[in-house]
């Protein structure tokens, strides 16, 4: 990518970069999915652009509409040492191939004793904020995070898009990465060639002293805009980036609330049963005599996506759910 | 039998004997050691379906690859997993292929070119498609075999499977014994085709409908899928009649079985009726083809017996494997 010198980037060309970046450094590392090939567009958001004409239409294969044949052939390659990347367009459509993902991607190494593993990145692209309905903005994260074997990776700036897709590609386990459709165009600092971030380690994005939000995606911009309104009145609030969903990193959360000793989780995933939930739950199993308040969990309300736009606008949490929780923490 | 152009040379149909020999006798040892109680589990048997993968086998080498379904240690025997270490995955065993922790419906034995049991109806053929694919890139030269039955060409992992090895002209043959029945329900209830090879045509690719229960045909027929799918010229689907003799899973009543046409299929067992044409036709001599008997019923029963000696795995092993690291928690 040209645009790797200059210092701005949107999540687009990051993630372009890194795929670059993969099958360059890799001949085992190959692309498959919808249109994701140069004469279908380099993938209908373009993050595919150009792999094709440098790498060859052999590891760059644009497929038939058949999700269950994408990810089944990427099970089938990595098997054999190969370290496919499948490009499942949107989050919902991996409902469709949830047989090969749950029964297979997952369990493989764990069935064969270690023999076969399935080192596979499934990139998914989700998010409301386009009117696009019920079946084609769903955040599906917490499925994945509760089957053993998956790893659930997502972003919050460019930059971390490229290192943590790159972290992916070259893991040893399969890895759904969830990128964001509504922020793809928002630019971010460049990342530096080759960088790459690990998996399984959260990030600290604001530090506090007061009270921790736990999130991820861009879920993380909406906390430090929480965090700022309540700076004004003198409460430090720390954010924390979680960027692997699955394993989380429980060290760093339950370092920052053993300080904090209030804690507010948020995702943009439905509320109930969701990965708030689990770590919400983990935080009390660990902390609760330390803790000066429940911890609060900001999520969707309990319905599919809707189309209209105030319903969309109102179903999306934003930084006014985040500052209203951490308000009751602070009670 | 019937006898072809490609005919087998002798050795090639004593070792065709032998793979029947041996699938044949597993089965009856493994009926054996479920009804006794010696080595309780869950059971697929595959009797009545042992020429397929038999004919099959003589023509892939180790380093090809196969996929089957939970109806399937014939398959893996075939291709060359070894009894000591199925034996011990089916009794759950440390020292069994996966540790004891896949069982009887999830052998894996990678060194064998065996890369994956299912359990899922139909999910053995898009995972092919994708050793395939590794081959293809690699030009590795290794032809991948999926083998499932006549219910999961109903499936939509079927026709996605399928369509994508013909457009992507795969190193792959699908391989489908049809023995008649889905679980309990029979072939002309639950499919539309009046033969499974039919299909094929929807897919552009060579569909052949073959007795499985006849070695010369079906070795000629896979010969030919698999040497055309090892020149780059694509997939083929083989659908290899055959039939099931105890059930969908052992113990089942059958009641759902019709029990003249059971009691004709046994009957016409297709490994005698190999074994006497063999010896006719004075390819090899009874004695002969004993001693390949008498050395698998040993074998087999060894296998068996060291299964139940070996040890279970550590509880430690439900933290192993899950990811490539092991989970501290």
């Amino acid at each position: 990518m040209s645009t790797a010198t200059s210092k701005k980037m949107n999540s687009i060309q990051a993630l372009n970069m890194a795929l670059h970046e993969a099958m360059a450094a890799d001949p085992e590392v190959i692309m498959l999915g919808e249109d994701v090939a140069d004469p279908e567009d380099g993938g209908v958001m373009g993050v595919t652009k150009g792999l094709s004409t440098k790498f060859g239409d052999a590891r760059v294969r644009s497929t038939p509409i058949s999700e269950q044949a994408i990810i089944g052939a990427c099970i089938g390659a990595s098997m054999v040492g190969m370290k496919p990347v499948a490009e499942i367009m949107l989050m919902n459509f991996t409902t469709v191939a949830m047989d090969m993902i749950v029964n297979h991607a997952a369990k493989l190494r764990f069935m064969s004793g270690g023999q076969t593993k399935v080192p596979i990145t499934i990139r998914v692209t989700t998010g409301a904020g386009f009117s696009t309905g019920g079946q084609h903005a769903d955040y599906l994260e917490a499925w994945f995070a509760h089957t053993a074997g998956l790893k659930v990776v997502t972003y919050s700036t460019p930059a971390e898009a490229k290192g943590l897709l790159l972290s992916c590609i070259f893991d040893d386990d399969p890895c759904i990465f969830i990128e964001n459709l509504p922020t793809y165009f928002a630019p971010g600092e460049a990342p530096e060639p080759g960088q790459r971030i690990p998996l399984g380690v959260a990030r600290v994005a604001r530090p506090g002293r007061d009270a921790t939000v736990i999130a991820y995606g861009p879920q993380v911009h909406q906390a430090i805009a929480a965090a700022s309104k309540l700076a004004e009145e003198g409460v430090e609030v720390e954010v924390i980036d979680l960027r692997t969903i699955a394993p989380w990193d429980r060290a760093t959360v339950l370092n920052s609330v053993a300080r904090t000793r209030r804690a507010v989780v948020t995702h943009e995933a439905v509320k109930p049963f969701g990965v708030g939930a689990e770590i919400s739950s983990v935080i009390h199993e660990e902390l609760f005599s330390q803790l000066k308040a429940p911890v609060q969990r900001v999520g969707a309300p309990f319905c599919a996506v809707p189309y209209s736009k105030p319903l969309e606008t109102a179903f999306v949490p934003g930084a006014a759910q985040i500052e209203a929780a951490l308000r009751k923490t602070l009670k | 039998m019937t006898e072809n152009a490609s005919m087998p040379d002798r050795a090639t149909l004593i070792e065709m004997y032998r793979k029947m020999s041996l699938l044949k006798q597993n089965d009856e040892q493994a009926r054996a050691a479920i009804l006794s109680g010696k080595l309780p589990m869950i059971y697929y048997s595959p009797r009545g379906q042992e020429v397929i993968p038999s004919a099959v086998s003589v023509n892939l080498k180790t380093t090809d690859y196969i996929c089957t379904i939970y109806r399937g240690t014939h398959d893996m025997l075939a291709k060359g997993v070894p009894l000591k270490d199925l034996w011990a995955e089916m009794a759950g065993k440390a020292t069994g292929t996966c540790k004891g922790k896949g069982g009887p419906m999830h052998i894996t034995h990678p060194a064998s070119g065996a890369m994956i049991t299912t359990g899922i109806v139909g999910s053995s053929m898009p995972i092919a498609n994708g050793l395939a694919l590794a081959s293809q890139i690699r030009k590795d030269g290794r032809v991948t075999v999926a083998y499932f039955g006549d219910a999961a060409s109903n499936i939509g992992a079927f026709h996605e499977a399928l369509n994508m090895a013909s457009v992507w002209k795969l190193p792959v043959v699908f391989v489908c014994q049809n023995n008649r029945f889905g679980e309990h329900t029979r072939y002309e209830k639950a499919t539309a085709a009046k033969h499974i090879a039919d299909r094929a045509v929807g897919y552009q690719m060579p569909g052949v409908t073959v007795d499985g229960n006849d070695p010369l045909a079906m070795h000629a027929v896979a010969h030919e899928a698999i040497e055309r799918a090892r020149r780059g010229e694509g997939p083929t689907l083989i659908e290899a009649m055959t039939f099931r003799f105890f059930g969908h899973v052992f113990g089942d009543a059958d009641a759902y079985m019709n029990k003249e046409e059971k009691a004709a299929a046994m009957a016409a067992d297709p490994v005698p009726r190999y074994r006497n044409w063999l010896i006719e036709q004075k390819h090899v001599t009874a004695a002969e083809l004993d001693a390949v008997d008498a050395t698998y019923a040993s074998e087999i029963a060894a296998a068996i017996d060291a299964a139940i000696a070996a040890p279970f795995p550590d509880v430690s092993e439900l933290r192993k494997d899950v990811y490539a690291a092991e989970l501290t928690e």
